[in-house]
């Protein structure tokens, strides 16, 4: 199997059904069923996507979302690692956290906007929150379900060559689970990233990606939209493939603890 | 004074259907240096033994004690390998996990490093220092084990049917390695296997165990000299009366 090119063939595929839908908007917006500022054609976007980058007013929205993104995607991790994994190694831990993660899980993290606003105003606090909620369950179930399929062989092995309980967290139980963590990153990035832009809408002022699409509604700038929903999806884009991917490429594909994807 | 004497030692476990008992009353002892083999069919109690004298469970009833002092929980004085190939570290080279132990003991780097080298390069695997052990054969990855067993100096080397889930050949030719191995390092060997081919090829004295309940069977003393010819009519004879105590056993089961 030649891997570089099956990469290109699945990049041409990739790019084949992009323009397909490309060309349908195209034509769909060119048709005259619906007014031209409300639904823009192509041209109209990317013109406006351009100039939005070269004013700045893109990157800052930008900016503005990641770093709200990235402070609660943080936070989520340091509580709700050591907390899953802690669930999966502790009994009185796992009967403690597994009723409310239960009764807390199905509620959307948008639905709590409205309460966080009253208790934090309007602002980052919100959105950092709204971010830390949504990525927080797809961390801790994973950690807690890795934990508990982790290889006892490992434990024992590591146990009998004298690790103490920091050696057995930081070098086997993390390594261990890694398959798991990274398939929660990932779960929780997604969760957290359609989170941020909801969050934004209801609770941010000014800046942010999510606020200025829903600040476009007003004027009715549809092309604004579109460029910043252009955004969106490119920004998530990267992150899963290149940040996940190559954090995944670095360590169980490396390791041979997760079959290759298909791509 | 032997290296090891194991004394009365029983585990009773409870399960649904009420109690078992999986061990009763194993005692025996081991000599410095000495290859000891525990034979047995499955069920017989050899792996919970062995697992008792690693420190993995505690015993119902009994003591060991290793160098006079008697043992609870594991401790580095014993290395262990596993049948499972699973055993190994994944996310570590061979050389990562046969440094582990040393990096537990706080053993600096460099020096932890050459002395896991000189470890692979006893079962002749200096090739793969760096390899990942998903990169590594079933065979090759219990060499690993054992360099990581040996690695941090253990006077005890413990061995769950380590070639248990390999081939015939690669089998023998781990045997060999083995024999090989312990005649350089002088380590104190337990072995538990149901192949009592391999049992007369290593072993300097067989304990057989029957099961229901798991007991010391008998004791036999391998008078062959090294290295072995497993096709040597003395070799076979061993064989035979290996098989014999255990076929005893089954037949009165």
């Amino acid at each position: 199997m030649n891997a570089s090119a099956d990469r290109i063939r699945s990049l041409r595929r990739a790019a084949v059904s992009l323009v397909i839908a490309a060309a349908v908007y195209e034509a769909f917006a060119r048709s005259g069923a619906f007014p031209a500022a409300l639904l823009p054609t192509l041209p109209a976007v990317a013109y406006r996507l351009y100039q939005m980058i070269v004013d700045g007013s893109m990157l800052w929205h930008t900016l503005f979302t990641l770093y709200r993104m990235l402070f609660g995607f943080a936070l989520a991790i340091v509580l709700a690692l050591p907390l899953g994994i802690a669930m999966g190694r502790y009994r009185p831990v796992e009967r403690f956290v597994l009723p409310l993660a239960s009764v807390l899980m199905p509620i959307p993290s948008l639905a709590w906007v409205p309460v966080f606003i009253l208790w934090f105003g309007l602002g980052n606090t919100v959105a950092v929150l709204i971010v830390c909620y949504a990525a927080m369950f797809p961390l801790l179930l994973n950690a807690w379900s890795g934990v508990r399929s982790i290889n006892q062989l490992w434990l024992r092995a590591a146990g009998a060559m004298g690790a103490n309980e920091h050696a057995l967290f930081w070098k086997v139980i993390i390594p261990g689970t890694s398959p798991f963590i990274i398939t929660g990153l990932r779960q929780a990035f997604l969760r957290a990233w359609i989170a941020v832009v909801g969050a934004e809408m209801l609770a941010a002022s000014e800046w942010g990606l999510g606020w200025v699409i829903y600040d476009a509604k007003e004027f009715l700038n549809a092309d604004v939209m579109m460029a910043s929903l252009a955004v969106i999806g490119a920004t998530g884009f990267v992150f899963e493939r290149v940040v996940f991917g190559s954090l995944e490429r670095a360590t169980v594909l490396r390791w041979g603890m997760m079959g290759v994807a298909k791509s | 004074m032997p290296h090891i004497e194991i004394r009365d030692v029983s585990l009773v476990y409870d399960t649904p259907v009420g109690r078992v008992t999986g061990l009763q009353n194993a005692t025996f002892d081991i000599a410095q240096s000495e290859f000891l083999c525990i034979v047995g069919p499955s069920g017989c109690g050899k792996s919970t033994l062995l697992n008792i004298i690693a420190g993995f469970l505690a015993p119902t009833g009994g003591e060991i004690r290793i160098g006079g002092n008697a043992v609870s929980g594991h401790g580095m004085d014993r290395g262990i390998v596993f049948q499972d190939f699973g055993q190994l570290f994944p996310w570590r080279t061979a050389l990562g996990n046969v440094a582990f132990g040393l990096e537990m003991k706080g053993v600096p780097k460099p020096e932890r490093e050459q002395i896991a080298l000189q470890q692979l390069q006893l079962v002749k695997l200096e090739k793969f220092v760096r390899a990942y052990p998903h990169h590594l054969s079933g065979g090759m990855q219990q060499r690993v084990a054992i360099a990581r067993a040996l690695a941090y100096n253990p006077a005890v080397l413990l061995m769950d049917e380590p070639f248990a889930a390999l081939d015939a050949l690669t089998r023998d030719d781990m045997q060999r390695l083995l024999a090989d191995v312990w005649r350089k390092t002088a380590k104190t060997v337990i072995y538990v296997t149901h192949n009592v081919a391999d049992a007369v090829f290593l072993a300097d004295r067989v304990v057989v165990m029957t099961p229901h309940p798991g007991t010391v069977k008998t004791e036999v003393a391998v008078r062959l000299p090294r290295p072995r010819d497993p096709l040597s009519i003395e070799f076979l004879d061993y064989q035979k009366e290996l098989l014999r105590h255990l076929g005893e056993q089954t037949r009165t089961a």
